[in-house]
């Protein structure tokens, strides 16, 4: 009985520390008296994740350089409900924060319930719909973006086999699989596209799990693939460890990075030799356009869909390296936004 | 007398050492502890919070009767999470495609979540007894597993629905499946009615424990399997009633929420209510009256975290007072058990003499 009660305790005890560690800084607070106040919601991870949080705060920032706006940042945990969340959000409306912005589609059902009891402020979520006035649903077209990586991947590749590492195995992901799959088929119908995903529906650690994605990576590489691409949030890591494994782009491997510009994230700088590209998912556009309409006086609400016509997506050309490969995804970027190729969101 | 003083005394001094512990690390980030520690207590006061620390709570008690009643006989239960969650999944797409009449609904629901917490908790009590494999073990992979299948009933080809962009999860539970709630005075949202649940469920803990033939051999094997084999007790029979009650109780966890809140159950369901279970069933000491005070402790803590986060206190603040509270409990009875053990060794060399 004690024996068991001791190692429970110290294996709690373990996970608690770990979790507080993962999770650390966070809330910047502007100072300065500005007028608008912004309340930011951030998904779990918060700003310092790597990704999709970290292009929220990116957002934010701009705004906060810009237009001088005060910013409280707030952050979900795991464990977090509906109740949690919905809490959160009225909490930041409560204290006069307008606009508030959700940071990802875990809050839907939250922001659905809290927006109606504050009908002066102007809520934002991403990747989501909420169907409120006084809302502004950001949803992007990561298929777009990811159709264009995949032409670069598709004309990098120097054995024809390309990869995909999936986060979770959720629509929002398969979603940059399919854009992916199209791209790489555009420029070679003939490739071979290897896709792993790193957990199912429900599995909170397939974000953040590198060592998983490096063991997927290093097994597509010795089945012959060069360039891989990760949309995968925190996981994406182990898709770089196990390129420059393989002896990196020297050797003729690259990896595609996602949502933020991995090439230029200090989190990736180990790795960023290696990054020919990332898929641009322009999160901070979303949010720091959210801020100027209401800085502006004219909030945006309704659907918002950031596609490639908007440079809601796209691919960074950040890697000189990117250069010889990029005439085609521009070929084909043009195609899309004239609406002449239509990139499917789902896989068939 | 002193046995009741010594229960106390340790998880007071655990509450405290860790409010002390907070208060250093406040100060080391430059926020004042008793400022801090009001501006917790003013927010968790307002009748909103308070419901919502009863609402944690009632999901916390259940967790944390299910981890109980597996140390009371020596067996790990790390796989509350799995069983739950499963029996939530389960649960909620029988509740969000089947009308009851009247109250049948929740009566049917609340049976269904116990049998697959059971079942699922079930199969790990098997492989214990059929093939020696440790709970701890065969639990935590049940959990990847429950996960997986969960994702496979929840595909939009399988049994899910797409309930908002980029959300998949369950229909939404239609009112007559609901469990009603009631407020607090004043309070804009209602307390879950399972809060009367999990009251009922630590009163048939303590009677099953203290009150019934069952409860004893229950503790017997606990304490020495041995001894409790040579008086008559079936350990194996006891390990698998002992893991299905575990699991039959684990799958409540997740109901106050799905039938008092959230009406669907989606993918970022909230899934780690296990492990919080296991935290405070060490923090009540397995009592249903001491689970009760832990499982209020936590609750405030989490809900007071939010207004940490808002006011610029890092919420990772809660998280080390909660590791800490563990912590120097799991201390602080071993100390006071070595106390007592050296007293009685005091008692029987001077009585010897």
């Amino acid at each position: 009985m004690r024996r068991i009660i001791k190692i429970a305790s110290v294996l709690f005890a373990g996970a608690l520390v770990l979790a507080a560690c993962s999770s650390s800084e966070d809330t910047s607070n502007g100072g300065s008296e500005a007028e608008i106040k912004v309340g930011l919601a951030y998904d779990s991870g918060g700003r310092g994740d790597g990704t999709f949080n970290d292009a929220a705060a990116a957002g934010v920032d701009r705004a906060v350089a810009e237009y001088g706006v005060d910013v409280n940042e707030v952050e979900a945990s795991d464990a977090d409900g509906t109740p949690e969340r919905a809490e959160r959000l009225r909490l930041l409306a409560a204290d006069g924060y307008n606009p508030v912005i959700a940071v990802g589609f875990a809050y839907s059902d939250a922001l659905a319930e809290v927006a109606p009891e504050f009908p002066d402020t102007t809520f934002g979520i991403v990747d989501s719909v909420v169907d409120a006035p006084n809302v502004a649903s950001l949803i992007f077209a990561a298929e777009q973006g990811s159709f264009l990586v995949g032409t670069i991947a598709a004309t990098a590749s120097k054995s024809g086999k390309v990869g995909f590492i999936g986060g979770m195995e959720i629509d929002l992901i398969k979603a940059f699989q399919a854009g992916y799959e199209q791209g790489a088929r555009a420029v070679n119908p003939d490739i071979e596209i290897q896709v792993a995903y790193m957990g199912p529906a429900g599995d909170n650690s397939a974000w953040n799990a590198p060592d998983r994605a490096k063991i997927a990576t290093e097994g597509m590489i010795d089945s012959g693939v060069d360039i891989v691409y990760a949309a995968a949030g925190g996981s994406g890591l182990g898709m770089h460890q196990a390129i420059a494994g393989a002896g990196g782009s020297a050797a003729g491997y690259w990896g595609i990075g996602v949502d933020s510009d991995e090439y230029v994230l200090p989190a990736r700088a180990e790795f960023k030799d290696n990054i020919i590209t990332s898929m641009l998912k322009r999160v901070d556009v979303s949010v720091f356009e959210v801020i100027k309409s209401v800085v502006d006086g004219a909030p945006l609400s309704g659907i918002q869909n950031f596609d490639l016509g908007r440079d809601g997506v796209g691919y960074s050309s950040s890697n000189p390296a990117v250069a010889t490969l990029a005439g085609v995804a521009d070929e084909y970027a043009e195609k899309i936004i004239s609406g002449e190729i239509v990139v499917s969101s789902t896989l068939n | 007398m002193f046995k009741r003083i010594d229960t106390l005394i340790a998880p007071l001094v655990a509450v405290a050492f860790s409010v002390l512990f907070g208060s250093i690390i406040l100060l080391v980030f430059g926020a004042n502890p008793i400022e801090t520690f009001i501006r917790m207590i003013d927010y968790a006061s307002t009748p909103r919070s308070m419901t919502l620390i009863l609402n944690s709570a009632t999901t916390y008690y259940f967790s944390a009767v299910a981890v109980a009643i597996g140390f009371k006989m020596n067996l790990f239960n790390i796989g509350v999470n799995g069983q739950y969650r499963l029996a939530t999944a389960v649960a909620a797409l029988v509740a969000g495609y089947i009308t009851f009449p009247g109250y049948l609904g929740i009566v049917v629901i609340i049976a269904i979540s116990m049998l697959v917490g059971a079942a699922w908790a079930g199969i790990a009590a098997w492989l214990k007894v059929a093939r020696g494999v440790s709970e701890v073990i065969s639990t935590i992979m049940l959990n990847f597993i429950a996960i997986g299948l969960i994702a496979y009933l929840m595909a939009p080809t399988v049994l899910g629905v797409k309930t908002a962009e980029n959300v998949i999860g369950t229909p939404i539970i239609p009112a007559g499946n609901r469990f009603p709630g009631v407020s607090l005075p004043t309070a804009p949202i209602p307390v879950y009615g399972m809060i009367f649940l999990a009251v009922a469920l630590g009163f048939g803990y303590w009677y099953l424990l203290n009150r019934t033939r069952f409860g004893f051999d229950l503790r017997a094997v606990g304490m020495s399997p041995s001894a409790a084999v040579a008086s008559g007790v079936n350990v194996k029979r006891m390990t698998v009633y002992a893991m299905l009650l575990s699991g039959a109780v684990a799958g409540l966890v997740g109901l106050p929420l799905l039938l008092g809140a959230q009406y669907t159950f989606t993918v970022n369901f909230p899934g780690n209510y296990g492990f919080t279970g296991i935290a405070i069933a060490l923090l009540g000491r397995n009592h249903p009256v001491g689970i009760a005070f832990g499982a209020l402790l936590w609750a405030f803590l989490d809900v007071s975290a939010q207004i940490l986060d808002l006011t610029g206190v890092p919420r990772e603040i809660i998280v080390i007072m909660q590791g800490v509270i563990v912590l120097s409990v799991v201390i602080a009875y071993e100390v006071t058990r070595r106390v007592k053990v050296r007293r009685q060794q005091a008692a029987v060399g001077s009585a010897g003499q």
